[in-house]
């Protein structure tokens, strides 16, 4: 094994020299408290700006399920005085795209322009307004709220998203982690104008903001935006507390469908942003089903019996514990022995752990393509907002490769022993054959 | 977290979704970054590498002008199972090494095919291009195709039809009018291929797709990194530069099985369990041939974008808005194909409407359009897109290589990039109204409409439209 390991050392070390330093975060207040993650980068006449509030999903009950995602849509359907048309026209001339970003913690509102001044003041203009000075017009409220509530009507049809919902539902139970981010067409019909606003006024608050900057501006231009766009947040601080994650009711439903094939998930409470267990478990989901074609799912599943086209594992790592999910679709005639197999897989897998050569191999995928994790400003943005949203540590990336480093086999074997029980997981067979 | 799925096909649905995403299909490159370089190897292997020294990564892309428009009747599908099979291993490189290599290399790879192509990938650090020209290399001629591989691989591409189309009611409706749209064109079959010809297709047909299409003097070489060009170079002769050139049609003399002037109106009805109707028309439309000389893929462009180009082009605007006909609408087109073009509307209707009402509004928006032309202003947005989505291209290195890879392998050139941006620039309000009443006309369109049934009912064979186990 000392062959390998030292390949592993040199990775490391290849990858020291030429990635470490090249994330040059630099990180301030503005007045209004909101902490800002820049990093210059001259390389393209690009500026990208992401804006991270704490109004993601879980800021939802059953009876305002919805909410958080029809607030941040209608962000800019009407701000700062400023009617949708004008928003939409401003930015379209300027040829800058303004998204979205949004799960159960997270409400992010993102901006790319090009960085001549021309183009980036029309652009931040409208970006301020929109965050800053949201009108919520009634009449665009009725419109956008039952065009959500017709995509659900929609979706609620389509197997994929039938399990992902019943899935949530049952590994989360009351926890709002279990509310479906759309909403739920009775608690959506309910909401009104006021409840927006209050979400709003509540919890996009200036000093619990995040900006991320990346691109071709200044530290002193870069300031400057950053003031611009947070002075008039609502002010204050929010002191969030969710409720703990608690394990599921261990259950399997299995649910009639149309379709040919079955859409099968496996879920346990999995990964939190600062789980001391982060590292072997990230290591230990490559090995099972996370790295793509060589992982122990793909392999047991697809390339040795042809079973499905697409099999996975997976953490979503959250405030809380986000889920861990084991996901494939396959015939439906070959449902429950695709089911079983799965099972096997993971079970051994939590039995006995990965081998050696299977954590080296993980290892120097991890460590060797860190490198194009971040080979974008779009990537490097989306890392700054997620440094900045869970107060992770700057030098955050560099501890990662670090961390992933030191990952022994026993460590990811204890892990998943402590964290996953396949015993306790609910499982959802949208598609499951009829009885005859 | 992402799950990579090996061999995604860039389906017509997809490509519509993606026009209606980023609003339109343009190229990238001006001056400041044009930097490609064309080396040529002897055996006929193309290669252009594109210097982008802001990571230390690199992308290597290899582009095979082979797609589903080559394939015959009862082979359909068989460029994309090629393709499959492309991971199962060679002599020197046994079946799963290849992904394992490139994996422990930290490395990322896939494959895609589409109409014109089938193009395979790594991206990894860019000390490991070495590893990525010798797997990709020793595959070009040494793949084993075995009964064994091929039984199961088979399997899987079923499975994949399955998630893809037959259980997507919007990917059935565009395949099924593709097959009305087209009588004689091979863009009338799904890329995927039938069920039944999938059921039927055995290890020899893939061989025989292999040893017809792989080769050398049929492929491209797409580098996009920080590498110097002069070394990628030494580096594809290295590896590339030993495998012989086969005899095989280039794409000039490729039969064009050009379609037949459609001659009326075509309907077709889709039912599949869903809850929402849904809409699209699809008009015949002409494609680049000569980027310098031709214009009306460029205002047919230009028309999809002052539709469909931004939250406030007319469709959202009108009928979403305003006039509340449409849950959503869009229109997309694609300049650059070997086959022929297609410009679409398409659209979910809103509660209380339906289907018809959705197709007489986006008719309204036409007659509209051909009687009263676009605004300056319209045409000024939409160029304004033009201009800043080519600069926002060149922040993805996997962009910028399959834009040279797609324009290559259709028969145009890389350099016609910078051509197409000016091009775009130069069209007129009068040019937009002029493609639009030529092409927008009811005796060659096809409408086809989502009828959706509930779930509880059992439908006979809703989906392959073939046989089922």
């Amino acid at each position: 094994m000392q062959v390998t390991r030292l390949l592993v050392v040199l990775l490391l070390s290849i990858y020291s020299q030429l990635a470490l330093a090249t994330l040059p975060i630099q990180l301030w207040q503005t007045s209004a408290g909101t902490w800002v993650y820049f990093v210059e980068s001259r390389g393209l006449p690009i500026l990208d700006i992401s804006v991270d509030f704490d109004a993601g999903s879980s800021t939802d009950t059953p009876e305002t399920s919805g909410r958080a995602n029809l607030t941040l849509q209608l962000l800019s359907l009407g701000a700062g005085g400023l009617s949708e048309d004008q928003i939409a026209k401003s930015l379209a001339d300027v040829g800058a795209e303004l998204g979205g970003r949004f799960d159960q913690d997270r409400a992010g509102v993102s901006l790319r322009t090009l960085s001549s001044t021309r183009e980036r003041n029309q652009a931040l203009d409208i970006l301020g307004r929109v965050i800053q000075r949201p009108e919520f017009p009634e009449d665009v409220l009725e419109r956008e709220r039952t065009r959500v509530i017709t995509g659900l009507k929609d979706v609620d049809t389509k197997p994929d998203h039938i399990a992902n919902h019943t899935l949530k539902k049952m590994l989360y139970g009351s926890h709002p982690y279990g509310l479906r981010s759309s909403g739920e067409i009775a608690s959506l019909e309910l909401l009104q104008r006021k409840d927006l606003l209050e979400l709003y006024q509540s919890r996009y608050l200036a000093a619990s903001a995040v900006i991320s900057i990346m691109g071709d501006v200044s530290r002193v231009e870069a300031a400057a935006i950053a003031e611009a766009l947070t002075q008039d947040l609502p002010p204050g601080k929010l002191n969030v507390t969710l409720p703990a994650v608690v394990a599921p009711v261990a259950e399997t439903r299995r649910i009639a469908h149309p379709a040919s094939q079955s859409h099968i998930i496996l879920a346990y409470p999995g990964l939190r942003r600062d789980d001391p267990d982060f590292f072997p478990l990230v290591v230990g989901n490559y090995i099972l089903g996370g790295g793509g074609f060589v992982s122990r799912l793909m392999q047991e599943i697809r390339q040795n019996r042809g079973l499905a086209y697409s099999v996975y594992s997976s953490f979503s790592p959250l405030r809380q514990e986000g889920p861990f999910e084991i996901g494939l679709q396959t015939k439906k005639e070959q449902s429950e022995e695709s089911l079983r197999i799965t099972q096997q897989v993971l079970a051994k897998f939590i039995a006995g752990g990965p081998t050696q050569k299977e954590l080296i191999s993980a290892k120097q995928n991890i460590i060797g393509g860190f490198p194009l994790r971040l080979d974008s400003n779009k990537k490097i943005v989306d890392h700054l907002a997620m440094i900045g949203f869970y107060n992770l540590p700057l030098t955050y990336l560099d501890d990662y490769v670090k961390a992933i480093g030191k990952v022994t086999t026993l460590q990811v074997k204890k892990a998943f022993q402590r964290r996953i029980k396949p015993e306790g997981m609910v499982t959802v067979v949208v598609g499951a054959v009829e009885k005859k | 977290m992402s799950h990579n799925h090996r061999a995604s096909i860039l389906s017509l649905g997809l490509k519509i979704a993606l026009a209606a995403m980023t609003s339109l299909v343009i190229p990238l490159s001006s001056g400041a970054y044009a930097n490609p370089h064309e080396f040529k190897l002897a055996n006929g292997l193309k290669l252009i590498v594109k210097e982008d020294h802001r990571s230390p990564v690199v992308i290597s892309q290899i582009w095979y002008k082979a797609g589903s428009i080559d394939e015959l009747n009862g082979a359909t599908g068989v460029a994309h199972v090629l393709e499959h099979m492309m991971f199962k291993g060679t002599e020197r490189v046994p079946g799963g090494e290849f992904s394992k290599r490139i994996a422990a290399a930290g490395g990322r790879e896939n494959a895609f095919t589409g109409r014109d192509y089938t193009a395979y990938f790594q991206q990894l650090h860019k000390s490991r291009l070495p590893l990525a020209m010798e797997l990709e290399s020793d595959r070009m001629r040494n793949l084993i195709l075995t009964k064994e591989e091929f039984s199961k691989e088979i399997q899987v591409v079923m499975e994949e039809r399955r998630l893809r189309t037959d259980d997507k009611p919007h990917a059935l409706v565009h395949e099924k009018m593709m097959a009305a749209a087209y009588q004689a064109h091979p863009y009338q079959r799904p890329i995927i291929g039938w069920m039944n010809d999938l059921e039927n297709m055995r290890v020899r047909d893939a061989k025989e797709w292999y040893d017809r299409w792989y080769a050398p003097n049929n492929a491209i070489l797409v580098v996009v990194g920080d590498v110097k060009p002069k070394e990628v170079f030494a580096l594809a002769q290295k590896y590339y530069g030993g495998i012989m050139p086969r005899p095989l049609v280039p794409l000039a003399l490729r039969k064009p099985q050009t379609e037949p002037v459609q001659v009326g109106i075509k309907r077709l009805t889709v039912k599949a369990p869903a809850k929402l109707p849904y809409l699209t028309m699809g008009y015949h439309a002409p494609t680049l041939r000569n980027a310098s000389s031709d214009w009306e893929p460029y205002a047919l462009e230009m028309l999809a974008g002052v539709l469909d180009g931004n939250e406030s082009a007319r469709l959202n605007k009108e009928l979403v808005r305003e006039r509340r006909i449409a849950n959503s609408t869009g229109a997309g087109y694609d300049s650059t194909a070997r086959g022929p073009g297609m410009f679409y509307l398409y659209g979910t209707p809103s509660e209380g409407k339906t289907t018809s009402d959705l197709e007489t509004a986006l008719r309204g928006e036409m007659e509209k359009l051909i009687l009263d032309g676009v605004t300056e202003e319209e045409l000024a947005r939409v160029k304004a897109q033009v201009v800043a989505s080519h600069v926002f291209r060149l922040d993805s290195m996997f962009y910028q290589a399959m834009q040279i890879g797609q324009l290559e392998s259709v028969g145009l050139s890389y350099r016609d990039l910078e051509v197409m941006v000016k091009k775009l620039q130069a069209v007129t309000a009068e040019q937009v109204r002029e493609v639009a009443k030529k092409y927008v006309k009811d005796d060659s369109l096809t409408v086809a409409v989502l009828d959706p049934q509930p779930l509880e009912q059992k439908l006979p064979s809703a989906g392959s439209g073939g046989l089922r186990h």
